[in-house]
């Protein structure tokens, strides 16, 4: 069985195979796998007993539920108004120059991929981005080469 | 001179917790739901349906299985105080939502949580298994689960949160049927903000009478606001209601505040003109908690831009006016920005923006007009020029 055919069938037996489980099993794929492939989606469809539509259709809908193939570490920027007003191009700017990408781009290497996000939520502290799960107010483009420079050490 | 503005503690401060949830065991379902509608609470998530009447309605249906949901997907732009209650006084948050059980009579209660909060995961589990622990202790059966949720918007909306819930898109559902009746796989659900649960607590422990005392006929008790843009202190700070946008002004304002965006991207733009005669509430312009001001260096052209784009991309596109107008209203802008359409052009998607507000079939749709139509009518030199 493959990887994520084993990720799935595991998250099924620990969740259940009813419908309110794709969510999380949706979830539990990108964390591990950065997107969900058609492979996983077929594995979700069959272990939850629903057409590889219905699962591509949910998937689909949701923005953190990456259908195409994501770097291991997903950059969003918030581009939303105050963060917007607060500086986020610099931000932006100063990322795609250090891992020689553009907005919407994944690394050669898949570590890296730069994306933009809608409000997160921390407005007063802005502007402000998230690297998987991680949050970071207040940068600056000098905190940001020094965030992202710590990621680039980690491998 | 004008009075203050109050700063009130209800919410962040500090209570014995499980002592309220012990002595509200004690005392009949119908008692506590009486109080919460006496204290006059309206929801704080942005509708501000009252909140007892919620849990009235949904106590009244028989059903099997009932369930609480407390709405921790706070993706209104501007708003961030939900994350700040969850991080400093959780406990209060899961004794909110013990008590909105026991009222309704659901064993069940779910946080939904939006995705770009999952740093908070590890902590509210672990608060949550230690309340588990002392509601068994109490011998009161209630379990909390939490779902998050995966960067939508629009799964703020009670129904399309329900659906994402169900593991399906996040698309609205029709009202009626409210959740109350038919909500989370189509049981009874009382559907309630993260802020609404810890001031229903919190009147649980003090009576109506205090809180009543706050605020404005229409508008009750205090409410935690979500300052940020132009402000030498942005921040969350709670607020007894009541206060005029020029006292709000004055307090949080840079000296220069040219307009301020009371609701977030679905809420009003006020000009400063205006500012002495708006009330933040029910009455005047109502507001999730989101506050955000400009000064005179801001184009408003880019932030009416800023917020179309917003919703254009979060609109779940189930329905034809919501869908092709949010996308008209961002390319109409654009074009008499570029002087590609006249001016008057703007009247015309100001029509289209009444339509959005009768015929889209939930909230996001039906609110687009709201800074649509507000930035147009304060800033029009602005758009065109
Ligand atoms: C597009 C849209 C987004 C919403 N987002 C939220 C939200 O993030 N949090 C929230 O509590 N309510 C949100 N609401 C309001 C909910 O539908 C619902 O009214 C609320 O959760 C009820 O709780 P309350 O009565 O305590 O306010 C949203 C509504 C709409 C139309
Ligand atoms: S109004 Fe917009 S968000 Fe609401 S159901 Fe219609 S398309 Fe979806
Ligand atoms: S606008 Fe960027 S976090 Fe809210």
């Amino acid at each position: 069985m493959s990887k994520v055919k084993e990720l799935v069938k595991e998250q099924a037996d620990k969740l259940g195979r009813q419908r309110t489980s794709l969510m999380p099993i949706l979830q539990a794929v990108v964390s591990a796998e950065h997107y969900i492939s058609e492979e996983a989606m077929e594995a979700i469809a069959e272990e939850l007993d629903l057409s590889t539509a219905d699962v591509f259709g949910t998937a689909s809908f949701y923005t953190f539920l990456d259908t195409v193939p994501r770097g291991k570490y997903i950059i969003r920027v918030c581009k939303t108004i105050t963060c917007h007003m607060k500086g986020k191009d610099e931000i932006i700017r100063t990322i795609e120059g250090m891992l020689k990408i553009k907005l919407g781009e994944t690394t050669t290497d898949k570590r890296f991929s730069l994306l933009q996000a809608n409000c997160l939520g921390w407005c007063h502290k802005g502007p402000v981005m998230l690297i998987n799960d991680e949050v970071y107010p207040e940068v600056t483009p000098e905190k940001v080469t020094e965030i992202i420079n710590q990621y680039l050490k980690k491998g | 001179m004008e009075k203050n503005i109050k700063k009130v503690d209800l919410i962040f401060g500090k209570v014995d917790y499980m002592a309220i949830v012990e002595q509200s065991l004690k005392r009949t379902r119908d008692e506590i739901i009486l109080d919460v509608i006496d204290s006059g609470l309206r929801g704080r998530g942005g509708a501000g349906f009252p909140t007892g009447l919620k849990w009235k309605f949904a106590k009244n249906e028989e059903a099997d299985q009932k369930y609480v949901i407390c709405n921790a997907d706070e993706g209104e732009p501007g708003t961030f105080k939900d994350r700040e209650i969850l991080t400093q006084v959780p406990e209060k948050v899961l004794a909110g939502m013990a008590l909105c059980g026991y009222c309704i009579g659901a064993s069940e209660g779910y946080i939904y949580l939006r995705g770009e909060y999952n740093f908070l995961l590890p902590s509210l589990h672990k608060h949550i298994d230690e309340f588990h622990k002392k509601l068994k202790a109490l011998k009161f059966d209630f379990t909390i689960r939490i779902c998050s949720g995966s960067g939508a918007y629009v799964c703020g909306e009670e129904t399309a949160l329900m659906e994402s819930m169900e593991g399906k898109r996040g698309e609205p559902r029709n009202k009626p049927p409210f959740p109350t009746s038919h909500g989370y796989l189509g049981k009874p659900t009382s559907v309630n903000n993260v802020e609404t649960l810890v001031f229903a607590l919190m009147i649980a422990q003090e009576g109506p009478e205090k809180f009543k005392e706050m605020g404005t006929f229409d508008s009750r008790g205090s409410k935690v606001f979500s300052v940020s843009g132009d402000t030498p202190t942005p921040g969350i700070f709670e607020l007894e209601l009541g206060m005029t946008l020029e006292q709000f002004v004055e307090e949080f304002g840079d000296g220069d505040t040219k307009a301020v965006q009371v609701g977030g991207a679905s809420g009003f733009c006020v000009a400063r003109k205006d500012f002495k005669s708006t009330l933040i509430g029910f009455e005047g312009i109502p507001t999730g908690g989101s506050m955000m001001l400009f000064n005179s260096s801001r184009s408003m052209y880019n932030i009416l831009n800023d917020y179309l784009e917003f919703m254009e991309e979060e609109s779940c596109g189930q329905c034809t006016p919501c869908r092709v107008g949010c996308q008209q209203l961002l390319k109409g802008i654009e074009a008499v920005k570029k002087g590609i359409k006249p001016p008057s052009y703007l009247e015309d998607l100001q029509k289209l923006s009444d339509t959005m507000r009768i015929a889209s079939k939930c909230g996001l749709g039906q609110s687009v007009p709201n800074p649509f139509n507000s930035i147009i009518k304060n800033f029009r030199e602005e758009i065109i020029y």
